[in-house]
């Protein structure tokens, strides 16, 4: 699948964004006044910004207000609800909290469990489609939603929780790479998708059209599954080691905080970035890839 | 609500027969000739006389090669469009309301002044039938000319999709497979019509007719004639020999 920027930016940053906010939420850390101001803003401008970047990948922007109408059959439609909702929530939670030094701990439980389902059903978003078959798997929601809360821990200051949820996710995602190697397109052959092999061996003698074109940029991208490899040592070194080993034997300042973020930052990045390069989608294979 | 229909009164679509489909992609300029003019956004080409053209197409011919365990390879020519699927994957994930499957009649279509242009319901098709279009970012499909098949304004025998009107080698059928007596129903019946990627249970309306196997060629050997000749050209045969 063709990894636009634009996407890869919008499902770390906002899953970052709305971590941060989930952990604030439930008073962790206990911030009010000013202080509390400098973190919910951090975590609006990166759930906001993601969900901006989200916007930019859209053809036809000026449709993008209807998507909050089919709620009943489409995740994609949840999503847009869930992070208005959640947005919203935690918007009346930080104001009594910033400016009127009050902590209104049900709204702040309650922000917490939409901003954690709004991460949850951007997982959905790729765990429903059988098209792609390494990311229908029972792994893409808890790792979407340990990016979450691992970095979310991170920027809460949460060195302890941080380093488990980050050791967790570092161990899901190698079960879900594992996996997804061996899942394959899940059963999906040129012989299945073209009902040719009844007569035997198929393969592609002329692609329909000598350019390139909407389906092969979109869903035949080929590049990220060369540097696979190097992407997932880069994912986990950077994403999860680094972090968990900053979180536990250094002391934490905001030097090690800000270290830790940043590689964190980039090996999530380089994650996402194969999470989308090294999926393959069953309707390449009408054109042999 | 892009939620599918329970059922639907027909199930218009498609039988492709890859037995006689020549590979000669009329259906594909028809129907790019068809649908530029007239339902929805015109499908636009990029670069159209340059060194990299591509653009939008509801209907791409591919072809394949087929290679049996013994015996000379098959060359299947493969027309590939929406399949119209009774289980349409594409449908239900569209977050504006712009995919939806029609009750009447089974067709599957995009209401281009609701999309928003996301892409999801492409990810979502396994076949490759939806293209977003480079222009005017909204999703294109096949809507099996639903401008020409209840349109009073053309000639009857024009009243069926343009790749079917325009198919020199009658590869193309189209008719209610909802009705096991349609011509249709009973084509994919006789010639064991199949489904496109099963596993992934989208139940497709329309349906391929397999190619029917090739001849194998004959083993008799060639005999060598003449042996008995006289005369001159027993002479010949001999003076030749000894060259």
């Amino acid at each position: 699948m063709h990894p636009a920027p634009s996407v890869i930016a919008f499902t770390t940053l906002s899953g970052l964004g709305f971590g941060l906010l989930a952990f604030l939420g439930l008073g962790l850390p206990p911030v009010t006044g000013w202080v509390s101001f400098v973190f919910f803003f951090l975590g609006y401008a990166l759930a906001v910004g993601g969900l901006l970047a989200s916007v930019a990948h859209l053809a036809n922007p000026k449709n993008a207000i209807k998507a909050f109408s089919q709620w009943r059959s489409s995740w994609l439609s949840r999503e847009g609800i869930a992070a208005v909702a959640a947005l919203s929530v935690m918007a009346v939670f930080a104001i009594a909290l910033i400016f009127f030094d009050i902590r209104l701990r049900l709204v702040g439980l309650l922000g917490a469990l939409l901003c954690l389902t709004t991460v949850f059903t951007t997982s959905m978003i790729y765990t429903q489609l059988k098209t792609v078959p390494r990311w229908n798997m029972w792994t893409t929601p808890p790792v979407f939603m340990l990016h979450c809360l691992g970095g979310g821990a991170l920027l809460a200051g949460q060195p302890r929780l941080a380093a488990i949820l980050l050791a967790l996710l570092g161990a899901l995602m190698v079960w879900a790479w594992i996996e997804g190697d061996e899942k394959g397109r899940a059963g999906s052959t040129m012989e299945t998708a073209t009902g040719l092999g009844r007569i035997g061996k198929v393969r592609l003698l002329e692609p329909p059209h000598s350019g390139e074109n909407y389906l092969l940029k979109e869903m035949a991208y080929q590049v990220g599954r060369k540097h696979a490899v190097k992407l997932r040592v880069l994912a986990l070194a950077l994403g999860i080691v680094v972090p968990v080993l900053l979180m536990l034997f250094l002391p934490v300042t905001h030097f090690t905080a800000f270290v830790a973020i940043i590689a964190h930052l980039v090996g999530i990045f380089a994650g996402r970035w194969l999470f989308f390069a090294e999926a393959e989608h069953v309707q390449a294979l009408y054109y042999g890839r | 609500m892009t939620s599918l229909p329970q059922t639907t009164e027909k199930k218009l679509g498609l039988v492709i027969d890859l037995d006689t489909c020549v590979g000669c992609h009329a259906c594909v300029v028809s129907c790019k000739e068809w649908n530029t003019s007239n339902y929805g956004a015109p499908l636009s080409d990029i670069d159209a006389y340059g060194a990299e053209p591509h653009g939008t197409f509801l209907n791409r011919v591919h072809s394949f090669e087929a290679q049996p365990e013994s015996g000379c390879s098959q060359t299947v020519h493969f027309p590939k469009s929406c399949l119209h699927c009774e289980d349409a994957p594409c449908v239900t994930v569209c977050p504006t309301g712009a995919s939806y499957k029609r009750e009447e009649d089974g067709i599957v279509l995009v209401n281009e002044d609701d999309c928003m242009g996301c892409g999801l319901c492409a990810w979502s098709c396994p076949y490759g039938a939806r293209e977003l279009d480079e222009i005017f970012g909204v999703m294109k499909k096949c809507t099996l000319c639903v401008d020409r098949i209840y349109n009073d304004n053309i000639p009857e025998e024009d009243r069926v999709p343009s790749c079917v009107r325009t198919c020199p080698s009658n590869a193309r059928h189209f008719g209610d497979l909802g009705d096991p007596e349609s011509d249709v129903s009973k084509l994919v019946a006789a010639r064991e019509g199949f489904d496109l990627m099963p596993e992934l249970g989208t139940k497709p309306v329309n349906k391929y007719l397999p190619p029917r196997l090739k001849d194998q060629p004959s083993k008799a050997e060639l005999t060598p004639q003449h042996t008995d000749a006289k005369g001159l050209f027993a002479w010949l045969d001999k003076a030749l020999e000894k060259l």
